[in-house]
């Protein structure tokens, strides 16, 4: 016995030795996971036990350079119910079925549903959230929500843009100032059982959202409303397919207008109606499509896009400001210079046409310019030569985009440089074969006109906190001397004839000094038969404070620029001029 | 040494004054053993109380089974302490077949099925896990066949007949009840006791080595398997290696233990205040019940936790070396195996060092079985302290 007890007691100890050492090594494992990864699991953990309700930021509004809001939030409110903290289902069954105005079965389908939390009503009247609130019945939530809301719906729709569900802006200011609009979501944490059970006991925790900044506009809500008037009535009476204007500023290239008739409703961007389904139905069906379906993307992507940043055409006859412009700063060309149009002109073995078919005669080249002549800007275009031509082009901006504040803005389509030949040359010098956007036009020609400096078009100003206190002024580069000043003087002046006395003698207002050039382009593929007209002007023409730019697609009867552009800006500038007088914006 | 045996054994203790009936009782290890089974229950009420209300409709549902089971298991311990535990050799064969039959009994419509395991039998309102008999029926068929053998035992032959004896119930708990840790414990336990008693040293090293082998083998195989969907306990064993990219799968229960372990931090979160409980850990209060400890009473409960169980394995540890005989002192450490063993891969399959496997925290863990047959051991444990004879200890 005592044999055995001594190899025994042995062997026990050896066997209790080894199971302390083992307890030794998990209580080591205990303490790195218990302090070396405490905070790691912990962290895990409350992820896993909160459950997060997100609370919108308002949104920052967007105003007019007047303090006009054109962009705002609206309170509206989601009711929900949580399963188990209904205590009396009935109750609630008929109250959220009055004040939602819901059929009773739907309310009791979703009341009696046994999840964590199931949404009976978003975007509710704060009016009716307010009246269920009051019931201050178990189990129900009402949450206040915001819902951008647009006071004018249709003016200056794609310029404004809007925003989803989530808080984003789709298209336009709203997408490309989200993030000063946008603000920071709020959190309410809550803690929950594996259910998802909320724990009255653990109370909430609540992160207040941040409100998102407002941006103030280089817009004029006065002159967006009288330019969106004259488009929707020239596009009636001409039954055109649209009519973009454009009102800029062309000193510091502020934008005071953009109006791209028909425009669409804001507080209903998902819905292609009216004039813009019935455009979009004409175009497809001229296209040949069939099941046009006006739900699809594509027809929301239609009536979306803003013509006068995200469209190119064919200048036509308002480039011929930039051809002049090109030519005087190179000296191949003076105003007293005198050309002959017999009505066309050869290019190698083509023959150019002028609109004016039985020719305009012995000219100077401010003759050419009022009277629009093909053969003078042909004849222009070859002494200026294929290099310094595409180098004035390049030096004028008009390859880079113009970095207007938009989103989606389309680049120049233009000649490589080592493919401009003798044809090509000619109907580049009256705009013709090569395509830009208005807005590039209208930016190209400020420079030409403000004494030689390339702006950066833009509508925002700056970003104010709900405070009022400014928080950002925007600035956008320019680049002086594009142009000399002389020959930005000559270019007022000659454009002024043109008006005085020219093609664009329809835009004359007495006692004003406007210049101006008139254009009609045909819609590409040449032949369709269609045209583009259209009419830049600007005030005074001896120191320009205001440009605008007309431009009319596919309109019925005459297409003329010079006659139905023309008076587009002239009724304009009669409205605005006056009221720009009493307003001095600097 | 029989100078620091006997202060060791005296310390705290009574002792009768007449000479001739000088026996030792030990309190100690009695109130170790109380104490576990009240935390027990109250940290049964704590982790299960709040789903229990959620389904049973009775936060109190988990807490009452286990309570009456506890109270059974006492009484049982009390009366074994006083049944002689010589007595218990005649006894021995009819526990070791009669566990054999149990768990075959599985098989039979007296089988139940919980948690999609079909490991308990049901009899009369009570059901019972016979892997559980087993454990205590191959302790006790050990420790008298080992005696009954005398040197025999020690020799290859008489070792691999003990093996055998303890293999069998054991590849049965595996292949019938598909239970998987109940087979590792038996058969750990049998390493235990056949270790304790043999002479021999330098072989235990050799077996201790080859094990080694072959548990990285398994590992690897495994994960081998494992890449082309092998089976479910391959599966485990990728979890445990890496058990964030397995969350939602095998691994689930074992993050969610990490989760309330890392979370308790040093001090918890205070009892009844767990997070993980609240259905996020399934069946709290089973297996992964020390998670919950961990949570609620942080680093320093749980060290005291396993303070305890040191100390009940110390204290078994004692009394097997002043058993007055090799019967007693094998029971006594076939017991102490069998705890520490539960103690250590439970604890070990909680903080994730081991592959998951469902082993329950003894005296702690939901489980009537376990703690009726625990405490029935204890009573062995508590009888053989009974017979040391105190002038007898050294």
């Amino acid at each position: 016995m005592r044999g055995h007890k001594t190899y025994i007691r042995g062997k026990i100890v050896i066997v209790f030795g080894a199971i302390c050492f083992v307890m030794l090594a998990l209580s080591a494992r205990l303490g790195y996971l218990m302090i070396a990864k405490s905070q790691y699991y912990t962290k895990l953990a409350d992820q896993l036990h909160e459950r997060e309700r997100s609370i919108k930021a308002a949104r920052g509004r967007i105003l007019d350079r007047n303090g006009v809001i054109l962009a705002a939030n609206r309170t509206v409110c989601t009711v929900s119910v949580i399963h188990n903290q209904i205590k009396d289902p009935e109750k609630v069954i008929g109250v959220l079925s009055r004040e939602l105005g819901l059929e009773e079965a739907v309310v009791r389908k979703r009341v009696e549903k046994s999840s964590s939390m199931e949404r009976i009503r978003s975007n509710v009247d704060k009016a009716a959230g307010d009246r269920i609130r009051a019931y201050d019945l178990g189990g129900v939530k009402v949450d206040e929500d915001y819902k951008r809301y647009y006071p004018y719906d249709t003016l200056a729709s794609r310029v404004l843009g809007f925003t989803g569900s989530d808080n984003q802006g789709i298209i336009g200011l709203e997408v490309e100032y989200d993030n000063i609009l946008q603000g920071k979501q709020g959190k309410i944490l809550t803690v929950t059982d594996a259910k998802g059970v909320e724990l009255d006991a653990e109370g909430e925790k609540r992160e207040e959202p941040v409100a998102g900044h407002d941006l103030i506009t280089s817009l004029d809500i006065n002159i967006q409303t009288y330019a969106d008037q004259l488009a929707g009535q020239v596009m009636d009476a001409k039954e055109a397919e649209g009519v973009s204007i454009l009102v800029m500023d062309p000193n510091n290239g502020e934008i005071l207008a953009m109006v791209n008739a028909p425009e669409f409703h804001l507080n209903e961007p998902f819905r292609v109606t009216g004039k813009n389904a019935e455009l979009y139905r004409r175009i497809m069906e001229r296209q040949g499509k069939t099941g046009i379906d006006l739900n699809s993307q594509d027809a929301l992507n239609y009536m979306w896009r803003n013509r006068c940043i995200n469209d190119t055409y064919e200048p036509g006859s308002t480039f011929k400001v930039i051809t002049a412009t090109a030519a005087l700063e190179a000296g191949v060309v003076k105003e007293e210079d005198t050309f002959s149009c017999p009505g066309y002109v050869m290019v190698e073995d083509r023959r150019i046409r002028c609109h004016k078919t039985t020719g305009h005669g012995t000219q100077t080249f401010a003759d050419g310019i009022k009277n629009s002549c093909n053969p003078v800007f042909v004849t222009v275009g070859m002494r200026l030569g294929a290099e310094r031509f595409y180098d004035a082009i390049k030096r004028f901006g008009l390859l880079k985009k113009t970095g207007i504040d938009l989103p989606g803005e389309a680049g120049t389509i233009m000649h490589k440089r080592e493919n401009i030949g003798a044809v090509e040359l000619a109907t580049m010098s009256f705009g013709q074969s090569f395509q830009i956007t208005p807005i590039q036009l209208a930016t190209t020609i400020s420079s030409v006109i403000n004494g030689g400096t390339r702006v950066t078009p833009h509508f925002g100003i700056k970003a104010v906190g709900t405070d009022g206190k400014v928080l950002e002024n925007m600035t956008y580069g320019s680049e002086d001397g594009v142009v000399s000043s002389a020959t930005s003087d000559t270019m007022q002046k000659l454009l002024e004839q043109v008006v005085e006395s020219g093609g664009g003698s329809k835009a004359y207002i007495e006692g004003y000094r406007i210049g101006g050039k008139t254009a009609t382009s045909q819609t590409l593929p040449r032949g369709s038969g269609r045209y583009i007209a259209s009419f830049l002007g600007f005030a005074p023409a001896d120191d320009p404070k205001i440009m605008a730019l007309a431009i009319i697609y596919t309109p019925q009867g005459v297409y003329y620029g010079g006659q139905i552009a023309a008076p587009v800006v002239k009724k304009l500038f009669e409205n605005i001029l006056p009221y720009l007088d009493r307003i001095d914006y600097n | 040494m029989a100078g620091r045996n006997r202060g060791r054994i005296s310390a705290g203790k009574r002792r009768k004054n007449d000479k001739k009936n000088e026996y030792f009782f030990d309190y100690t290890l009695l109130f170790i053993v109380l104490f576990l089974v009240g935390f027990g229950l109250v940290m049964i009420y704590s982790s299960s109380s709040y789903m229990a209300n959620l389904k049973q409709g009775n936060p109190a549902y988990y807490f009452w089974k286990q309570f009456g089971a506890s109270v059974a298991g006492l009484v049982l311990m009390i009366v074994v302490s006083f049944y002689d535990y010589h007595r218990l050799r005649k006894w021995a064969a009819w526990g070791y077949f009669g566990s054999m039959i149990l768990i075959c009994l599985v098989k039979t419509p007296l089988g139940m099925e919980l948690n999609g395991a079909r490991r308990w039998i049901k009899v009369a309102g009570i059901s019972v896990q016979p892997a559980e008999v087993a454990k205590l029926a191959v302790i006790l068929a050990l420790a008298t066949l080992i005696c009954g053998m005398g040197n025999n035992a020690r020799n290859l032959k008489g070792m691999l007949f003990l093996v055998a004896i303890a293999a069998v119930p054991a590849l049965m708990i595996l292949l019938i009840t598909n239970n998987m840790s109940s087979m590792l414990i038996v058969l750990g336990i049998m390493v235990v006791m056949i270790f304790v008693e043999d002479y021999d040293y330098r072989k235990y090293l050799l077996f201790a080595g080859l094990g080694v082998l072959i548990v990285v083998g398994i590992v690897m195989s495994a994960l081998n398997s494992a890449g082309n969907g092998g089976g479910f306990r391959s599966q485990r064993i990728a979890a445990w290696l890496d058990p964030m990219s397995n969350s939602e799968g095998v691994a689930f229960q074992t993050i969610q233990a990490l989760y309330a372990i890392g979370s308790g931090g040093i001090f918890g979160k205070g009892l009844g205040q767990s997070m993980q409980k609240l259905g996020f850990l399934p069946e709290a209060q089973n297996d992964m019940i020390f998670s919950i400890i961990c949570e609620e009473l942080g680093l320093f409960g749980a060290f005291a936790v396993i303070i305890l169980f040191v100390m009940l394995i110390w204290r078994c540890m004692v009394i097997a070396n002043n058993a007055p005989d090799l019967f007693g002192a094998l029971l006594t450490v076939g017991v102490m195996g069998h705890l520490s063993i539960q103690v250590i891969l439970n604890v070990a399959v909680v903080t994730n060092s081991i592959p998951n496997t469902g082993i329950s925290l003894p005296f702690i863990s939901y489980g009537g079985t376990s703690v009726l047959f625990l405490l029935g051991e204890m009573g062995i444990v508590l009888n053989v302290s009974r017979s040391i004879r105190l002038y007898d200890v050294g």
